[in-house]
């Protein structure tokens, strides 16, 4: 077995030869240890099978003007709504600066389908599902929707007025397939 | 560890004797609770909830290894395996019922436990490790009764899961993915479920190793008591054998009643009748709260309805809610004062009653809907909380000039029983 003095016999610098050794198997368990740690977090992810539902077809030939209906997507809600005039002036008539999250009735809406509010039904606080959408539901003081769980307000074009949700309810991406089938996703 | 003059533990028998060379378990019980563990000789009886506590915990280990033989975690049958427990299985309604009421009673004895550490300053020096493993168990028990609730798979189960993953959403950037890896999806669903069974089942042995290291690190300035004065010589200690084991005995008997009083008269009484609707993910309950044990942390999540500087409510909600545990964690620095009991604390006493008021005050806002006047009332709530920590505390701790004190735990033992005052000063 080498002595100490001649482990380091030939050094000034302090650096001895079995520090290489050291230092490159210690980084490589570590490198090991990273690459068998990223398949135990990823394996948390969304599997294939849940990110696969990722389209659904509403037939909205039944609502009426001033209805809305619950669906759902990805299996979550949902809100499909018919505006009517009234409701879209309202939206109209609010000034960005009033929002906390600006975003005008036309960029939450597909051009000449103007009435129709497609929005996830997921409060953008904490993720109830807002009252507003059937018939007889307290549409809080904006006239739109309203979250009860903690007390958030959304207006006529679902836009965040009041309470602690931060942004306005989301737009899923959707698209008239024709004038009677909205396909979301 | 321990005091020069804790009894030797001394095996006579020779099966013993042969047991203590090869593996010594009977000197570590004897050593940690027999006759060689000297404790302080004046602690009350809120002494018992370290001990009740421990028992609780070993109750719903026991009651939750016997349910999840019959409950299956899957979303599709998760609510109808918990009504076949009630309704099917040998006695599963009581396992139930017992495993349901004995996350309340655990989290009633840990909170008196954190009482009893807050009024006589246990978390100062020299157990502030103590304290600091204690916090690290309220928020593993936090995180185990969450996952728990979820499991019966009810209405609250499944909002429950949405409204708490929904806190990581507020994180900016990071948050929605953080969401949905912690979900497996984009709501609570069969992922979700299954790994909420996988870790509440882990996380109570967790919970069993760090209340290990608790009592080892307790172990080694050994108890507080009521005076907060420091063992000085042998006379202020008795061995925890037989005293306390059966002072312990005795609060475990008073335990148990309340116990089985709750789980045979009201079994629901801590519930909400919403859990036994089947988790519908596109209607919300008309009325949302968490589990009583959660109800003043959550009035100060709700507390935040309005955008303050640059971060928005909903993440100053979460930052305060997860603020006011991660507190507790400053908490053996943040009050200076060398004096642990409040008994001898005239300004302080003041105060910590009003904290206990506020944290009641915010149980009851936490209950309520998000209305005036319970919305204002929870933001009054929580600044107080946070004045009381960060200001108030810290202030008093060092203005306070702290009532005189004895000089030793068997000096304040005598004083207090002696057959007619005049005999003290001639005693001392």
């Amino acid at each position: 077995m080498a002595s100490e003095s001649e482990l380091n016999a030939g050094i000034e610098d302090g650096v001895r030869r079995r520090d290489f050794i050291n230092i490159a198997a210690v980084s490589f368990a570590g490198v090991g240890a990273v690459a068998v740690v990223l398949p135990l977090v990823n394996q948390m992810n969304p599997s294939a099978d849940v990110l696969a539902l990722s389209t659904t077809e509403i037939d909205i030939s039944a609502i009426q003007p001033g209805q809305a209906i619950k669906t759902s997507w990805r299996k979550q809600p949902v809100f499909v709504r018919n505006l009517v005039a009234k409701e879209i002036a309202e939206a109209k008539a609010v000034p960005l600066s009033d929002l906390r999250d600006p975003q005008t009735i036309d960029e939450r809406t597909k051009p000449g389908k103007e009435n129709w509010l497609i929005t996830l039904g997921v409060c953008t606080h904490l993720g109830c599902v807002p009252l507003g959408a059937a018939e007889g539901e307290n549409k809080g003081d904006f006239g739109g929707y309203f979250c009860p769980c903690h007390g958030s307000h959304y207006d006529t074009a679902a836009r965040i007025r009041k309470g602690p949700a931060p942004t306005n309810l989301v737009v899923p991406p959707y698209e008239f397939t024709s004038d009677t089938v909205v396909m979301i996703g | 560890m321990s005091f020069p003059w804790a009894k030797p533990y001394e095996p006579q028998h020779p099966l013993m004797k042969w047991m203590d060379e090869k593996l010594p378990i009977p000197r570590l019980v004897y050593n940690a609770t027999g006759p060689g563990y000297p404790v302080p000789r004046n602690l009350n009886y809120f002494w018992n909830f370290g001990v009740l506590a421990g028992a609780a915990l070993m109750i719903q280990i026991i009651t939750g290894i016997i349910l999840a033989m019959h409950y299956a975690a899957n979303v599709g049958v998760a609510f109808n395996s918990v009504e076949h427990i009630m309704r099917d299985v040998n006695a599963g309604w009581f396992i139930r019922y017992a495993h349901m009421n004995g996350a309340s009673m655990f989290f009633i004895v840990v909170y008196l436990h954190i009482f009893r550490g807050l009024y006589y300053g246990s978390y100062k020096a020299p157990r502030e490790m103590v304290w600091l493993l204690g916090v690290v168990i309220f928020l593993l028990m936090m995180a185990t009764a969450f996952m728990g609730y979820v499991l019966p798979w009810g209405q609250m189960s499944f909002w429950g899961a949405q409204v708490i993953t929904g806190f990581f959403s507020a994180i900016p950037i990071v948050g929605e993915p953080v969401r949905q890896w912690l979900l497996g999806g984009f709501v609570p669903d069969n992922a979700t479920l299954n790994r909420f069974f996988s870790l509440h089942y882990l996380l109570p042995f967790v919970i069993l190793g760090v209340i290990i290291l608790h009592i080892w690190a307790l172990h080694i300035p050994g108890s507080n008591n009521p005076t907060g004065i420091e063992v000085k010589d042998e006379q202020d200690t008795v061995p925890f054998h037989p005293y306390y084991t059966a002072k312990d005995g005795f609060g475990l008997g008073v335990f148990l009643l309340v116990f089985v009083a709750l789980t045979f008269f009201s079994p629901n009484m801590l519930g909400h009748a919403d859990n036994y609707i089947p988790a519908n993910s596109l209607s919300t309950p008309a009325h949302i709260v968490p589990e009583w044990y959660f109800l003043p942390f959550y009035a100060i999540l709700k507390a935040f309805t309005f955008n303050f500087l640059w971060i928005d409510a909903k993440l100053w909600g979460v930052i305060a809610m997860f603020a006011s545990i991660a507190l507790l964690f400053f908490l053996p620095w943040l009050d200076s004062s060398p004096v642990k009991s409040t008994t001898y604390r005239p300004l302080y006493r003041w105060f910590f009653w009003v904290l206990v008021a506020d944290v009641l005050l915010l149980g009851v806002c936490g209950m309520m809907p998000a209305e005036q006047p319970w919305v204002i009332l929870s933001q009054l709530g929580s600044i107080y909380y946070f004045a009381h920590f960060l200001v108030i505390l810290p202030i008093v701790s060092r203005i306070e000039r702290p009532l005189p004190m004895p000089n030793s735990i068997t000096e304040a033992v005598l004083a207090k029983h002696a057959p007619d005052a005049a005999s003290v000063p001639a005693a001392a």
